[in-house]
């Protein structure tokens, strides 16, 4: 589902003197349906830069980032929107949203952009978030003021109210509670029953072992200085 | 699929100053194009020449007509690019006095877009101006006010009402949120991509405001001096900015 030949990556800061700085080399990897991946090594080694990479955040130099049937390294722009509409998720560190609208729609707004019938949208965004023990007195209000546990949630209920093919976890466990905690591996845990292919960056190295079938050193992609 | 906006080579120059140059983009059904830049940056000049408010010196816009596919707006007859901008076009202007008619009562300025293309009704050009009004949040009882009674983000409210009540497909924006408070642009915001994405619009919208566009565009397109130095995905570009000019402008904007 998600396969990585040979990406590599560098950054040239312009306006700091036009400093080129290398940051990915030669990464490979690949995930097969109904298989999460843990991308590991110390901070600093490129994990969150792979995984912006995959998803078209950040643009590669050289390699193929196939996903589904795109390949991101080359794909055009509105190739890469329906992909993230359809087929590849991503659950960032931060909750980011127009300000004023309800949790609730924040929520439901995949779905409904895919299509889905508004109420029936509403209807899976609410079982999420109260699965995620999100009060229900605060659906319908933004979640800008809400706290960072909380945002977090609304994250995740977020990335997981369409059923992706594909999805990116970027510390989906990080400052929750247990109970939260385990709410949210057993989502991971039901996606990968259902044919999803995720890669994760998990630091709660418990979390990592309980819902990852392997794990890739991202620091063997990591370029040696010159 | 065909482009519904294909943009090719649009050169535009005053004197010998130049105003943009060879800009193409192709924009899609559905797509939000955002087009950032500096004042004097061209930005504003392009999106003219879009909107056959300015006459480009060279280029083509071909637009995706209803009833006869792509045609270059360019060469159409002033009546024809007249009639576009009543129905498919709209215009959003950065200072609402400039799409409002300041001596008409709000209501009238929604119902008189819908009488240019032919609605003669009435009750009916009422009903439908209400339901407009009321979708950008004015209530019922200013309907017979005149636009000069009201605040900024309320005229730029009723402006995005007389530009949508006919149902375009294309729209394009000029500072769309500038000059108006913090607040008020959040709720325009938010009524602006409600309404997109309900109607399923196009759009190319304007703006040197970078928050703007990471939360309307799907696409974004850098210009300076003229030129479009950068274009991608709106996130992409934002958060990995190749061109050095982008880069500038990015680490420039202050975190709140």
């Amino acid at each position: 589902m998600i396969k990585l030949d040979n990406v590599s990556k560098h950054f040239t800061l312009h306006n700091q003197g036009g400093a080129s700085i290398p940051v990915m080399a030669g990464a490979t990897l690949s995930v097969e349906a109904g298989e999460c991946v843990a991308l590991v090594g110390p901070s600093g080694a490129g994990k969150s830069t792979l995984m912006r990479m995959i998803y078209g955040n950040y643009l590669a130099d050289a390699g193929r980032i196939m996903v589904g049937g795109t390949d991101v390294a080359r794909a055009a722009p509105r190739e890469i929107l329906a992909l993230r509409r359809n087929t590849l998720g991503y659950v960032s560190q931060f909750l980011r949203v127009v300000p004023r609208v309800p949790t609730l729609d924040v929520v439901a707004e995949p779905l409904i952009t895919l299509g889905t019938d508004p109420q029936a949208a509403r209807e899976r965004a609410r079982e999420l978030l109260a699965r995620l023990n999100i009060p229900e007195h605060l659906w319908p209000l933004s979640p800008t003021t809400f706290s960072g546990g909380e945002q977090q949630r609304v994250n995740i209920a977020r990335g997981f109210a369409h059923d992706y093919p594909t999805l990116l976890l970027d510390e989906p466990t990080a400052s929750l509670d247990v109970t939260n905690r385990t709410v949210v591996l057993s989502l991971i845990d039901e996606a990968k029953a259902r044919g999803a292919a995720i890669i994760g960056i998990f630091h709660d190295t418990e979390a990592r072992a309980q819902v990852c079938d392997r794990e890739v050193d991202v620091g063997r992609f990591t370029p040696v200085p010159a | 699929m065909t482009p519904l906006l294909d943009v090719r080579d649009i050169t535009k120059r005053y004197g010998a100053r130049i105003g943009c140059k060879d800009v193409g983009f192709a924009l899609w059904p559905g797509e939000v194009m955002g087009i950032v830049g500096e004042s004097g940056s061209g930005k504003s000049t392009l999106l003219g020449c879009l909107a056959g408010h300015l006459p480009p010196d060279t280029g083509e816009v071909l637009f995706d007509t209803r009833d006869g596919g792509p045609r270059d707006t360019l060469k159409m007859s002033e009546a024809e690019r007249r009639m576009l901008a009543r129905t498919d076009w709209a215009f959003v202007h950065q200072n609402a006095r400039d799409g409002l008619r300041m001596g008409v009562s709000a209501g009238g300025n929604v119902g008189e877009r819908l009488m240019a293309v032919g609605a003669r009704n009435y009750g009916d050009i009422r009903a439908r101006a209400e339901d407009w009004l009321d979708r950008v949040e004015i209530t019922e009882d200013r309907m017979d006010d005149r636009p000069g009674a009201f605040s900024g983000g309320m005229q730029q409210r009723l402006q995005i009402a007389r530009n949508l009540v006919t149902g375009p497909r294309l729209v394009f924006m000029d500072e769309p949120t500038g000059g108006l408070d913090v607040s008020v642009q959040a709720r325009l915001l938010d009524l602006l991509r409600g309404l997109v994405r309900q109607m399923g619009l196009s759009a190319v919208i304007v703006t040197h405001d970078l928050a703007v566009v990471r939360l309307l565009a799907d696409r974004l397109m850098v210009m300076k001096d003229g030129h479009v130095v950068e274009q991608g995905l709106t996130d992409q570009v934002l958060d990995d900015p190749q061109h050095g000019y982008t880069q500038l402008l990015v680490s420039s904007v202050l975190q709140v």
